[in-house]
């Protein structure tokens, strides 16, 4: 096995996204199989015997950026929680190696593996896991109080995590008695005030009611926004898994069968086992005008004439076309029956014929949204980038298919 | 079929014991002795009137009026039947046995509930030391440690140790797996999570346990009569002696009020000791600080 304490110099399996942020959590070739003979490490209530089993978690590398959040995706079984848990060695991998900001996590010692888990590294638990016995505001505090800071510092500082999370004036109670939503929001508050810049999220809203959930995937937007973590979020929701996360890596018995965006993983399944998940997803909120866009059929310039541009709609069979200045951006529609009218008269400007019948999104619109403004013209919708430039057209037909299968056009 | 003698090398096994630990056995002796005298000093120096109204003062803590009612009238009874010092004299055998074998159960559940290797070790001997036939292990109690209080002590806690460390053990491992993740994950060490969650946790499974190790204490009172420890053993040997049916009935009626004493005494101040971490909630509306996306109070009204 070979360590390093050096940045490798592949990227495994990076995704198409092949940024040059700093690696915060750096995996290779991690396997686990329970009742092997590991180093080191912490049973997990089930006992760790009965050799020859297939590993829990088979060869598996992968990178996470700085303030990236990364999800890991699968079926109950597939090995998610194990893979989790080696990332702050709950879990003694049998083999592989694991770097945290460029440190051999395998090499730390007891001490030091400990700080980290205390400073660097924290995690939020399915089950909440809170201790019933201490108030919100100890559960918050717990490590602070361990690392030694002093009582005040540390209730202070647990209080401004728990306003954080909404709890502000709780810090009393017991766990007990708040509701499921606002004991993850205290399991929250316990990984926000401790500093810690790598968060680890074992499913931790799949014990909540959809409503609350959803409830907690905002805040957890919301604390993104204001102090990006670099966050690997467990779960069995693809729904879940799209909305928050900036890459996901779908897991089956302990391999990686895909690694990539939600928009990729969606539009381009690597085999049934994904392409099975993806189709339970709600695709009209996760796929974006951007990714089923088609190339405009036909688009004119000002200075064209009208007879060149029907001549040119004919030629496609459209009902019309978008007219550009320069840049691209679209200046306005010429339909069918306007230019016949242009020919006609004999005009040789275009400019007296536009029209604004015509609608445009951003490409990152959700489908969803898309539904009400399509076909609503004789041109497909507009969709446009950042700059306001027409980058492609979404017709009615091409929504349908994108929203009932996965059968769509590649990227314009 | 050969016979096979497992009787001798015992017996002589007890006989090599008391030669070669002697020292260790008078060590047992003096501790035990030491502190069953000072117990019933304390039991037994003030007039009874004054340590019934202690009993029912702790009684009316723990339970109020029914309860101290009860105590009140049955160690009135205890006195009035004269058997006020013999009561006390098994009491003091009784907490006695039952605080050091609290003291050796907890750390061997401990032991047990960390390592499955120490468990199985440790579950067949309490099997044999809880199933023994009382009498046979009262014979070398005997031989290591005389007749008197000290050897019925020794049995006592031999023979009611067992659901203390079970108990333990039970309770330690059966903390939520999670919860004890959690405090490794947050960087806490083993002892830390020892103290602070795991045993804090098995609390009500080793008061349990406590409340079970002080009846089968209580259940040895009248064997621990046959080694000459006195007491309301003594009483109820006298009369099956003497054939003497009033005498027997009224040592059992005190043995069933000790009983019923320690035990509801106990399984209260168990209950107290959880209900006391719940306190009121502490009340304030949740608040939704401006920039949170989310409201608490949807989640309240869902529960
Ligand atoms: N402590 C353990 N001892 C033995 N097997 C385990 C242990 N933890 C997990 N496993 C096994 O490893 C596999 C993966 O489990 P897990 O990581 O919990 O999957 P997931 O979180 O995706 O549901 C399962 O087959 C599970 O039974
Ligand atoms: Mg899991």
């Amino acid at each position: 096995m070979t360590t390093s304490l050096e940045l490798p110099a592949d990227p495994v399996a990076a995704g198409e996204t092949g940024v040059a942020a700093p690696v915060a959590i750096e995996v290779s070739h991690l396997t686990k199989v329970f009742g092997a003979p590991a180093r080191r490490g912490l049973g997990r209530g089930r006992s760790d015997t009965g050799g020859g089993k297939p590993p829990a978690v088979a060869d598996v590398s992968f990178t996470v950026a700085k303030g990236e959040f990364f999800v890991i995706m699968g079926l109950s079984g597939s090995g998610k929680s194990t893979l989790l848990r080696m990332l702050n060695k709950l879990v003694e991998p049998t083999s592989g190696t694991l770097t945290i900001d460029g440190r051999d996590v395998s090499r730390l010692r007891d001490g030091e593996l400990r700080e980290l888990r205390n400073k660097k590294i924290n995690m939020v638990f399915q089950h909440f896991a809170l201790f019933p016995h201490r108030t919100v505001r100890d559960n918050a505090a717990y490590a602070l109080r361990l690392r030694g800071v002093n009582q005040n510092e540390a209730a202070q500082r647990a209080d401004e995590a728990l306003k954080t999370v909404g709890l502000e004036g709780w810090g009393d109670s017991l766990p007990g008695e708040l509701s499921g939503g606002m004991r993850q929001r205290v399991g929250l508050a316990r990984a926000l005030a401790s500093g810690a810049d790598i968060l680890l999220m074992d499913e931790p809203f799949s014990a909540l009611d959809p409503l609350i959930r959803r409830d907690m995937q905002d805040l957890l937007l919301q604390l993104q926004r204001d102090h990006q973590r670099t966050v690997v979020f467990v779960t069995h929701d693809l729904n879940e898994a799209m909305r928050l996360g900036d890459r996901i890596m779908v897991m089956r018995n302990g391999k990686v069968v895909q690694l990539g965006t939600g928009a990729e993983i969606l539009s381009m399944p690597a085999d049934d086992y994904v392409a099975d998940f993806v189709s339970d997803v709600d695709r009209s909120r996760v796929l974006t005008a951007g990714t089923i866009m088609r190339q405009p059929l036909v688009t004119a310039r000002l200075d064209e004439r009208p007879e060149q541009v029907l001549d040119r709609i004919g030629a496609a069979e459209g009902l019309g076309a978008y007219v550009l200045d320069e840049d691209g951006r679209i200046l306005g529609v010429l339909s069918n029956d306007r230019l016949a009218d242009a020919v006609h008269q004999r005009s040789t400007s275009l400019a007296d014929h536009l029209t604004d019948q015509y609608a445009s999104v951003p490409d990152s619109a959700p489908l969803v949204d898309l539904c009400s403004l399509v076909g609503r013209h004789s041109v497909p919708l507009a969709v446009t980038d950042d700059a306001g430039r027409l980058v492609g057209v979404v017709p009615r037909a091409a929504l349908l298919a994108a929203i009932a299968n996965t059968e769509e056009a590649p990227r314009a | 079929m050969p016979e096979i003698d497992i009787g001798t090398p015992v017996a002589n096994a007890v006989d090599w014991l008391t030669e070669n630990f002697e020292p260790l056995f008078d060590a047992i002796h003096a501790v035990m002795e030491f502190f069953t005298n000072v117990v019933l000093y304390l039991l037994t120096a003030p007039a009874p009137f004054v340590v019934i109204a202690v009993f029912t003062a702790l009684a009316f803590w723990a339970r109020k009026w029914g309860f101290a009612a009860f105590t009140l009238l049955a160690f009135l009874l205890v006195d009035a039947m004269g058997l006020w010092i013999a009561a006390m004299q098994s009491l003091a055998i009784v907490l006695v046995a039952t605080v050091l074998a609290v003291a050796v159960s907890i750390p061997v559940g401990v032991w047990a509930a960390r390592s499955d290797r120490a468990s199985s070790v440790v579950r067949p001997v309490l099997d044999f030391m809880q199933t023994l036939p009382v009498f046979v292990y009262l014979i070398p109690a005997v031989f290591f440690f005389g007749i008197g209080a000290v050897p019925a002590g020794v049995a006592t806690l031999v023979f009611a140790i067992a659901p203390g460390v079970r108990l333990t053990e039970l309770g330690i491992r059966t903390v939520d797996a999670e919860t004890v993740e959690a405090a490794h994950a947050f960087g806490a060490k083993p002892w830390q999570i020892l103290r602070e969650v795991q045993l804090p946790l098995a609390m009500p499974s080793i008061m349990a346990g406590v409340n079970q190790v002080l009846m089968l204490a209580l259940s040895m009172v009248v064997i621990a009569g046959m080694v000459g420890a006195g007491g309301l053993g003594a009483e109820v040997m006298r009369g099956i002696s003497n054939l003497d049916v009033g005498t027997g009935f009224q040592g059992g009626v005190a043995v069933v009020i000790l009983a019923i004493f320690l035990d509801r005494l106990t399984s209260a101040f168990a209950a107290k000791k959880r209900r006391r971490k719940r306190r009121a909630p502490a009340g304030p509306t949740a608040t939704t600080t401006p920039g949170t996306a989310a409201q608490p109070e949807r989640d309240l009204a869902a529960v």
